[in-house]
């Protein structure tokens, strides 16, 4: 929908007519399926009368596990939507040559290129490592739960909400066609005068408060909440790195918010800090969103980093090497990771002896993360590998994120810098350590701690074709981008003159299909399980020989996590019990104190969304509604002050005693 | 809770349930808070910073602000800290009414700083120097709103804790609900003495 002259705002509806909905038939066909699917669901959860159990277990459920699954199921969806956002792009990017113009417009390309890079990071990677750090970060410092279990509900709902706006800009108005960044003046009301720009910004501030709440509830529970006998220096490396990705978040987010904020004011209000004109500096934008955004580049692989450490010590079945180094390094990315943010804007005008300075920087940064690559190897080194599916994903890591890294260093160059910024070959760095480090972490992750979620182990065969047809799909893929980078061709282009830069976009697309086979055999490998989960049940709760806390309680675990609270004496504490015999206790079990369900957090994210979608369509009075609400709401909330509820002592028993049957096989 | 008791190394469990005081996590958690909030701060004064020169051929600080009127402002604010000071020694004492004397004070000079501060926006838009006239305008509205705003939320909090204290008394959750405002209050403080020098002040002299 090209907008030149302002819409006309009504009282009732603001500026939503029925002209908001697209007509586009890959949008309406799209719609089409999105809505049998919902009704589909509706019918299932219906039909075996699952209501109450979704709203009793699962919505309003403050348990850290049960909250992690949730961000990971958002998570998965959302990469189905973003990669299909992907494939249209290399559909379209390989079809528009010869004078050909591809079957997107620029409206409908624009959009698509901008919501994969939003939903990929927002919607997709953030859910999946928050969602790993909920689950994993409790049971491996070996708590009940978080430190703030309400707030943990909400922070989850919100991202949830987020999506859901996102998700609604494809089927009501539009996207943003501004770039997953949205730079002003591009962003600004002159450019984007209609809703695209809208939806971006109320989606990234109703997460973004998800993600800074989540943030500060991970560092208090790691700070606080430890096993006696946890020092810090005695914490697993996935809590070390899940707690400097916190901090990170904490750090970094507000700033997303504050800009956003500005953004905003210019769109709603005529404020100037971002225009061209009136004293208003767009420069000043890209600075501040890049030092959220360099931190948060961070965010997303350091938990990995801790996967691939617990997994590399597991599967070689040695202690990690050089844990002190490790932690160093992770330290010391988390703060090298608040002075690079320049070197996305090299090419800005910042002068040589600041171009410079960011540039040492960021060659620097690559040491600590060479040291955790050593680390590994050494790990390794004489360890007796068993190759599982996480262990195999940790090695395609290796082997894809160090040329990624690479590209990376060759990037911080600012002089290589001018030549390829902005260019395809930048577009392949990034997708190298993004895919090549968080993606291929999370399925190392997925594969190695299903079984501690579900009580069964994930199929190998599926998983293995999954595995092949995602690295090699990854390297068919982006390699061609690089050199088609080199050869000097810019992002986000959606039809080329060129033809002899085609066959490039050819094998591009053919690698985008592995990729897509490679999804598809992960669901399969999903579904396959499921269906076998008999055969691949794991009684014993510690199907890899692992070496930390969260292998010593039942998979499943139970909703307390420990029928005691164990107390930890060395670095691998499940390692160390198990090499000195340690006996479950079977009697003397006490109840055990925990945080009651609330319906607050899926209701205030509700309400925030509605308040989201009144702003993006400028219906004023239910903005103001929804704004009234959510404060009353809050306070009303406030004066509940019963949260908690006990287990008894009978219940941990029968629980206990289930598992003491099951571990001696009588079952 | 990572202390390491008296257990012996071959002890791997807690015979008993450990109960860590409620709310353990809070004081850490909401102090964790205030530096994100602090950071949002941060952001808007640096962007005052690049800004705040920024006149646009429109009025300049030293054309639009009155001094005498900030400093009844900042004394408001200051002296309310203080009086929040009163009141949390006063819930120490267990002393219910004077704590809710002293917030109800506290509340009143929130109240007083919010009137002036909307005066004067209203004052700065009907002269023609709202936040569309310059970037320097739009960057202080910015700055010194989003501190009102805060000084707006914390009056409303500080409104519902009076009832809250009023039907339940000085119970353990309401004392570290008046900790958590408390904290938040003198953080507005301390913000506020940042505008205070950096934007009225030095604005003056330029």
């Amino acid at each position: 929908m090209e907008q030149t002259a302002p819409l006309p705002v009504s009282p009732i509806f603001g500026r939503l007519t029925l002209d908001a909905i697209p007509y586009d038939p890959i949008v309406q066909a799209t719609f089409g399926v999105v809505v049998l699917g919902a009704l589909a669901v509706v019918y299932l959860i219906q039909r075996y009368r699952l209501w109450g159990y979704l709203w009793n277990e699962w919505i309003t459920t403050v348990d850290h596990k049960k909250i992690g699954i949730m961000y990971m199921i958002l998570g998965f969806v959302m990469l189905l939507r973003g990669f299909s956002d992907a494939i249209m792009m290399r559909l379209q990017q390989v079809m528009a040559f010869g004078g050909s113009d591809g079957y997107l417009n620029a409206h409908h390309y624009d959009q698509v290129f901008t919501a994969h890079g939003v939903i990929m990071i927002f919607f997709v990677a953030m859910p999946i490592i928050t969602g790993l750090m909920n689950y994993v970060v409790p049971l491996q410092i070996g708590t009940r739960d978080v430190a703030f279990p309400f707030l943990n509900n909400f922070s989850f709902w919100m991202t949830a909400g987020g999506a859901v706006i996102v998700m609604a800009s494809l089927f009501l108005g539009e996207f943003a066609q501004t770039g997953w960044l949205a730079f002003p003046p591009l962003s600004g009301i002159d450019s984007a005068p209609y809703v695209g720009v809208d939806y971006y910004i109320w989606a990234l501030q109703v997460a973004g408060v998800g993600t800074t709440l989540s943030g500060i509830n991970l560092v208090c529970t790691i700070l606080k909440m430890r096993a006696p006998g946890m020092n810090m220096m005695k914490m697993p490396i996935f809590s070390w790195t899940s707690l400097c990705t916190n901090i990170l978040i904490v750090a970094s987010f507000p700033v997303l918010t504050a800009v956003l904020v500005m953004l905003s004011l210019d769109r709603y209000v005529g404020t100037n800090f971002f225009t061209t004109d009136m004293g208003g500096n767009a420069m000043m934008y890209v600075n501040l969103i890049w030092i959220w955004g360099h931190p948060e580049v961070y965010i997303l692989i350091l938990p990995l980093f801790g996967v691939f450490s617990e997994v590399t010590s597991t599967f070689s079945g040695k202690r990690l090497f050089g844990y002190t180094s490790m932690v160093y390094a992770t330290v010391v990315i988390t703060v090298l990771a608040y002075v690079v943010w320049l070197h996305h804007f090299f090419t800005m005008g910042n002068g040589a002896s600041v171009n410079a300075f960011f540039g040492i920087t960021t060659m620097i940064i690559s040491i600590p993360t060479g040291a955790k690559i050593f680390n590994w190897l050494f790990t390794m080194y004489r360890g007796r590998i068993r190759f599982e599916l996480p262990m195999m994903w940790t090695i395609a890591f290796m082997l894809t994120f160090t040329v990624g890294g690479m590209t990376g260093v060759l990037l911080a160059v600012p002089p290589a810098d001018f030549l390829l910024h902005n260019s395809l070959f930048l577009v392949a760095h990034f997708h190298n350590v993004i895919i090549g480090g968080v993606l291929f972490g999370t399925f190392a992750a997925v594969n190695y701690w299903w079984p501690k979620a579900f009580g069964f182990t994930l199929d190998r065969f599926w998983g293995k074709v999954s595995f092949w047809f995602w690295v090699v799909g990854f390297w068919t893929a982006f390699m061609p981008l690089y050199i088609l980078g080199l050869m000097g061709v810019t992002r986000r282009m959606r039809v080329f003159d060129d033809p002899s830069l085609q066959i490039w976009f050819g094998i591009a697309g053919i690698g985008a299909l592995l990729i897509a086979l490679g999804i598809a055999a992960m669901l399969v490998q999903f579904a396959v399980s499921i269906w076998r989960r008999k055969a691949l049940s794991d009684e014993t709760g510690d199907p890899w020989d692992g070496r930390t806390l969260e292998w010593a309680t039942s998979s499943p675990p139970p909703e307390y996590n420990f029928a005691f609270t164990p107390v930890v004496h060395a670095t691998d504490a499940w390692a160390d019990m198990k090499a000195r015999n340690y006996a479950r206790p079977t009697e003397g079990f006490k109840p055990i104190h925990m945080p009651a369900n609330t319906s607050a957090g899926v209701i205030l994210s509700g309400i925030s969304v509605v308040l989201a979608m009144a702003l993006i369509w400028y219906v004023w009075w239910l903005a103001i509604l929804a704004f009234l609400a959510i404060i009353g709401y809050a306070i009303y909330h406030t004066f509940d002050y019963d949260r908690d509820c006990n287990i008894p002592a009978e219940e941990v028993a029968q629980v206990e005693q289930s598992r003491t049957e099951r571990l001696s096989g009588a079952v | 809770m990572s202390a390491m008791p008296d257990i012996p190394r071959t002890s791997f469990h807690l015979e008993e349930e450990p109960h860590p005081p409620e709310g353990g996590s809070t004081m850490l958690g909401f102090w964790v808070y205030l530096m994100s909030d602090c950071l949002i701060f941060a952001i808007l004064f640096a962007t005052y910073g690049v800004l705040g020169g920024n006149y646009a051929a429109g009025p300049a600080p030293s054309d639009l602000f009155e001094l005498e009127l900030v400093a009844i402002n900042t004394t408001f604010l200051l002296v309310s800290s203080i009086t929040f000071g009163f009141a949390m020694l006063s819930m120490m004492q267990d002393r219910l009414r004077s704590t809710l004397i002293w917030l109800a004070v506290t509340g009143a000079f929130g109240i007083g700083f919010l009137g002036i501060e909307l005066y004067e926006f209203l004052h700065l838009i009907h002269i023609g120097a709202g936040p569309q006239r310059s970037g320097f305008l739009s960057a202080f509205f910015l700055l010194v709103g989003t501190h009102g705003l805060h000084v707006f939320f914390g009056v409303i909090w500080l409104v519902t804790l009076m009832v809250q204290v009023t039907q339940r008394g000085l119970i353990g959750a309401n004392r570290r609900r008046l900790m958590c405002l408390s904290m938040f209050w003198h953080f507005l403080d301390v913000i506020w003495i940042g505008v205070f020098t950096f934007v009225y002040l030095l604005g003056m002299l330029q």
